[in-house]
């Protein structure tokens, strides 16, 4: 029986995601939970999130949850979202600087907002749909076409230091990374429980998964 | 490949019932907001505002409940606007599946709150929503105030520096109507619309007047708007979302089918 658990930390909206996941797998268990025992015996684990990276992690780490990540990013299928992908990093400039949970090396940069005026077709926040352009061949681009339309909302955007960890790119200001896969870890800036019929696939996708790539 | 430019349908929702008032007093029914939200998303709407106009008077329940529902179906974003005014109104909304709630009148009394709940929630769920009337005379350079009480009541603040401000204060988006053209089907006040959009880094969504689907066109090429919102031109059957996507594409207009 796969059972996915959505980590509750107390940032944001979690009910589209748990729905959004019911809708594709409806013989799964869907389970929004900050009980570590719950997230540590599920076969999926799904990190979303909004808001900002210092609050995130100091609730992660005030309910003992960034230890259930590391446990379960090592050992089943994890799939973050927006700001749960950034928290994977490094570090993040947002707030000041932040150490964050470090997974994947790299660091987690803010878009140009101090733009001269015919720049104006970029303001900040990256607020939208835009085109996600697949870099690699993974199990969660299964049926999906290349460039589809996925909905963003964010100002920071990761730089992994290994180049190759990159699953997908979008255009904004410049390339920047759309998805990071690493092993059984794969993240999405963009917001899939939001991004209709793509983001649907996407979902469905992680649920069919097994973590390998 | 760049970012898409949005169209967003609006669902006025009175008491549960989505209603469009014509400069605020002629009322039709025009459906079940579940229904309507789940027609939009089919047409390939990029978000769905719902701007509950009953909110000063009666009970929010209602509009927690039509969220709720329309979020259990609908996968795209959702804006909830109209008697957000405590940080506790925001959370609600936001767990019954928002993304973004607009703030309008609680902004003007009080602009400390937008700050508060940028910090709490995040800029990129807070809209700040602006209805500005055009107060300079013909001849004079072009000059608009904010007004509220539904366009009646005027504030004395000028409408491009309460939208610096907004910004300022952490405002992730500006929902911009021009209380002129609110109902009219006349068109955006372009220039407006130019006005604010030019001033501020951040998303401004162009509202009031959209009479045909050339306006959401010259909204976003001549407004320099980054999403176009509309009501009764879709809500009566008139036109599609698709149909609009379809004319801003062959304009050269970057959208998402």
């Amino acid at each position: 029986m796969r059972h996915v658990a959505v980590i509750d930390y107390g940032m944001g909206n979690l009910r589209s995601a748990s729905k959004a996941l019911e809708t594709v797998a409806q013989d799964a268990v869907i389970e929004v939970t900050s009980d570590p025992e719950q997230i540590l015996k599920a076969s999926h684990v799904l990190f979303p999130g909004v808001g900002a990276i210092r609050d995130c992690i100091a609730e992660l780490k005030r309910r003992g949850l960034d230890e259930v990540i590391y446990e379960s990013a090592k050992s089943k299928p994890f799939l973050a979202i927006c700001i749960g992908m950034q928290a994977l990093l490094s570090h993040s400039d947002e707030n000041g600087g932040v150490d964050s949970l470090d997974l994947i090396s790299g660091n987690v940069k803010k878009f140009n907002d101090h733009l001269e005026r015919d720049q104006a077709d970029f303001k900040v926040p990256h607020m939208g749909w835009n085109q996600v352009q697949q870099t690699v061949s993974h199990p969660l681009w299964q049926n999906i076409e290349q460039a589809s339309h996925f909905y963003f909302v964010h100002s920071y955007y990761t730089v992994p230091d290994d180049k190759s960890v990159i699953a997908a790119t979008a255009q904004y200001q410049h390339d920047f990374t759309a998805a990071l896969h690493k092993d059984n870890i794969f993240a999405v800036q963009f917001h899939p429980e939001k991004s209709h019929h793509a983001g649907l696939q996407l979902l469905e996708n992680f649920i069919n998964w097994d973590g390998q790539s | 490949m760049t970012l898409a430019k949005r169209i967003i349908p609006c669902l006025d929702v009175d008491d549960g019932r989505v209603v469009k008032g014509v400069q605020f007093v002629d009322i039709r029914d025009a459906g079940d907001p579940v229904e309507v939200a789940k027609r939009y998303n089919e047409q390939g709407a990029d978000e769905i505002t719902f701007l509950d106009i009953t909110a000063t008077h009666h009970d929010r329940e209602t509009i927690v409940h039509v969220v709720e529902a329309v979020a259990s179906q609908v996968f795209i974003p959702l804006t909830v606007g109209g008697g957000i005014r405590k940080l506790e109104d925001i959370r609600r909304m936001l767990n019954a599946g928002a993304d973004k709630v607009g703030i309008n009148s609680a902004a003007i009394t009080n602009p400390e709150f937008v700050r508060e709940a940028a910090e709490k929630f995040g800029s990129q769920c807070i809209v700040v929503a602006i209805d500005a009337k055009r107060v300079s005379e013909e001849g004079e350079a072009a000059r608009w105030e904010i007004f509220t009480h539904g366009g009646r009541k005027g504030t004395g603040i000028d409408a491009v520096e309460w939208a610096r401000k907004m910004v300022d204060y952490g405002a992730g988006e500006i929902l911009l109507t021009s209380m002129d053209k609110d109902g009219t089907k006349s068109g955006f006040d372009l220039e407006l619309t130019r006005a604010i959009s030019d001033s501020v880094m951040v998303p401004v969504i162009a509202s009031g007047g959209v009479g045909k689907l050339q306006d959401l066109t010259d909204g976003i090429k001549l407004g320099h708007a980054d999403a176009v919102l509309a009501a009764s031109i879709f809500h009566f059957g008139e036109h599609t979302v698709g149909e609009a996507k379809q004319q801003m594409a062959e304009q050269g207009i970057e959208v998402r089918f």
